[in-house]
């Protein structure tokens, strides 16, 4: 006679309701690793390179226009037949310094008005906050445009532009984090010790809230990066001549209207890539620094 | 020293955690304020020490009358008063040394300099060592940080010290150590005392009077406890 048994414990794994923590910590190393060397590897090479082969921006040699990517030029060359290697780098070089100088523009404005509206309070607070709502209402490339046209073409303007731009999240979070810390009995103590606004600004709010900027300016610096491509792009930003991605990818529409891609490739590759990497360094100091947000992207 | 009139204070508008309340504490006294969490003693505290705006009422202190609070209270009137808070961690920058910690208004005021020996023999005198001295807030424990605390509290020679539940999370040994500390400086400078709490043995033996009030969240008819 058979015996019926009950149904058998469910004995296989649950499936999980995410990646367990030790597969999820190798990826996420793998993404650090290989950010940290692309990072490395192009601030290396935009130091480096100038150093060793100086580029005359103007000279072009028209023998070797559109050549496709070779041993002699491994990026090609453009339409009046200058290295697109070398080009790139130097655009980088550019794009990665007013990327990294108008965040840094940026961070630190945030900061002193985060700084300020949070440790004023009342109708400091709420003027400057109606500032940053109106500079966040306009559309940011818009202003950005608006902002280089007043200039001549150049490398400054592009930082101003970008860094005018930007730093409104920035004094967002600054002064989020600002209004929680104000009302710490660390503070009032400081206030009790006869410290004034000035100095409780200055050496107990601002170094705590530091990391905060300091994250959203690297956070900051891939975006602003783009910027600058996109202004070059339009023409509005680095002078067509002088090498930048932007103007080059500008200079590069004529030539992948007929077929030749590597003039837009190689130059979009180089936005791109350095942007991604920076991208994942900043993630995963995200993550470090807020291991909260950590296990809410968890779930 | 210090007299406080007709003070309703609060936090949300329309819901006072205090109502209409006078207290007064003369040079030298030691005041105990005695009553359960949630009456409203720790937001009359803060107002006593300028750290809160009283929506009614007036602060006296050493006969001048306080015209503001926090930022507005001139310097003079701020470092007049010392504070102790109930928690260490949250009362201490953790990012100061507690070296840094203690000579903090000394700093605050322009005269780190001139009170540096006095720091050094504060920090001596609650025992607290040069290794400990290097360390940072979350380094040290509750016991050691509040006793950093109150060395900071007394670096400026306040005439009147206000603990708010100074000893309330620490245990029996470092608070009769923080409390022979009090009383070496009250001593030495014949200063006055307000301590809140809500252990009635502790206070009782503290201070010179009590005053106490019930949990009805009503200080108004509080009672006064007159210790021998």
């Amino acid at each position: 006679m058979a015996t019926t048994h009950p149904p058998t414990p469910a004995t296989e794994p649950e499936q999980p309701w995410h990646t367990p923590a030790h597969e999820r910590r190798g990826t996420r190393k793998v993404r650090v690793t290989t950010s940290a060397a692309l990072v490395a590897t192009a601030v290396a090479a935009v130091l480096l390179v100038p150093l060793l082969f100086p580029l005359d921006q103007q000279a072009i040699d028209l023998t070797s226009r559109l050549l496709p990517p070779s041993w002699d030029h491994p990026f090609g060359t453009d339409d009046v037949g200058r290295d697109l290697l070398l080009r790139s780098v130097y655009g980088l070089r550019v794009s990665l310094t007013v990327g990294i100088v108008a965040a840094l523009v940026a961070a630190a404005l945030g900061l002193a008005v985060g700084c300020v509206a949070g440790a004023a309070g009342g109708r400091t607070d709420r003027l400057l906050m109606r500032l940053v709502d109106t500079f966040a209402a306009v559309p940011h490339l818009l202003m950005g445009i608006f902002i280089v046209a007043m200039f001549r073409p150049g490398v400054w303007p592009v930082v101003v532009s970008v860094g005018l731009t930007h730093w409104v999240s920035t004094a967002r979070i600054v002064r989020a984090e600002v209004l929680s810390l104000r009302t710490r009995p660390y503070i009032d103590a400081a206030i009790s010790g006869g410290a004034g606004r000035r100095r409780v600004v200055l050496r107990h709010l601002m170094p705590a809230v530091l990391p905060q900027a300091g994250l959203a300016a690297v956070l900051m610096v891939p975006h602003a990066l783009w910027h600058e491509s996109a202004l070059s792009f339009l023409g509005l930003g680095i002078p067509a001549h002088q090498a930048s991605l932007g103007t080059m990818i500008n200079a590069a529409r004529g030539p992948l209207a007929a077929g030749d891609w590597w003039p837009t490739l190689f130059p979009g590759l180089f936005i791109i890539i350095p942007t991604l990497a920076i991208a994942g360094l900043a993630g995963a100091w995200r993550e470090r620094i807020n291991p909260r947000r950590r296990s809410e992207l968890v779930l | 020293m210090l007299e406080l009139t007709g003070i309703t204070a609060g936090y949300d508008r329309g819901r006072p955690v205090v109502r209409d309340m006078s207290l007064a504490v003369a040079d030298g006294e030691a005041l105990g304020l005695l009553g359960p969490s949630g009456c409203g003693k720790s937001t009359l505290a803060r107002v006593a020490a300028l750290l809160h705006t009283p929506w009614a009422g007036s602060v006296r202190l050493a006969g001048e009358t306080v015209t503001g609070h926090r930022f507005r209270a001139p310097r003079h009137q701020r470092t007049a008063i010392g504070v102790v808070f109930q928690q260490p961690r949250l009362a201490a920058d953790p990012r100061l040394r507690l070296r840094d910690l203690i000579a903090e208004p000394a700093r605050a005021t322009g005269r780190g300099r001139e009170l540096a020996d006095r720091a050094a023999a504060l920090a001596d005198a609650a025992g607290l060592g040069a290794e400990l001295l290097r360390r940072r807030p979350h380094e040290v424990s509750d016991g050691q940080l509040q006793r950093a605390c109150l060395a900071r509290a007394l670096l400026l020679r306040p005439r009147l010290l206000i603990c708010d539940e100074m000893t309330a999370m620490l245990d029996a040994s470092t608070t009769a150590a923080l409390v022979a500390l009090v009383e070496d400086y009250r001593k030495e400078q014949g200063a006055a005392l307000l301590a809140v709490g809500h252990d009635r043995v502790l206070l009782g033996r503290w201070c010179d009077s009590v005053r106490e009030w019930d949990g009805d969240g009503n200080p108004a008819g509080a009672e006064l406890l007159t210790q021998e």
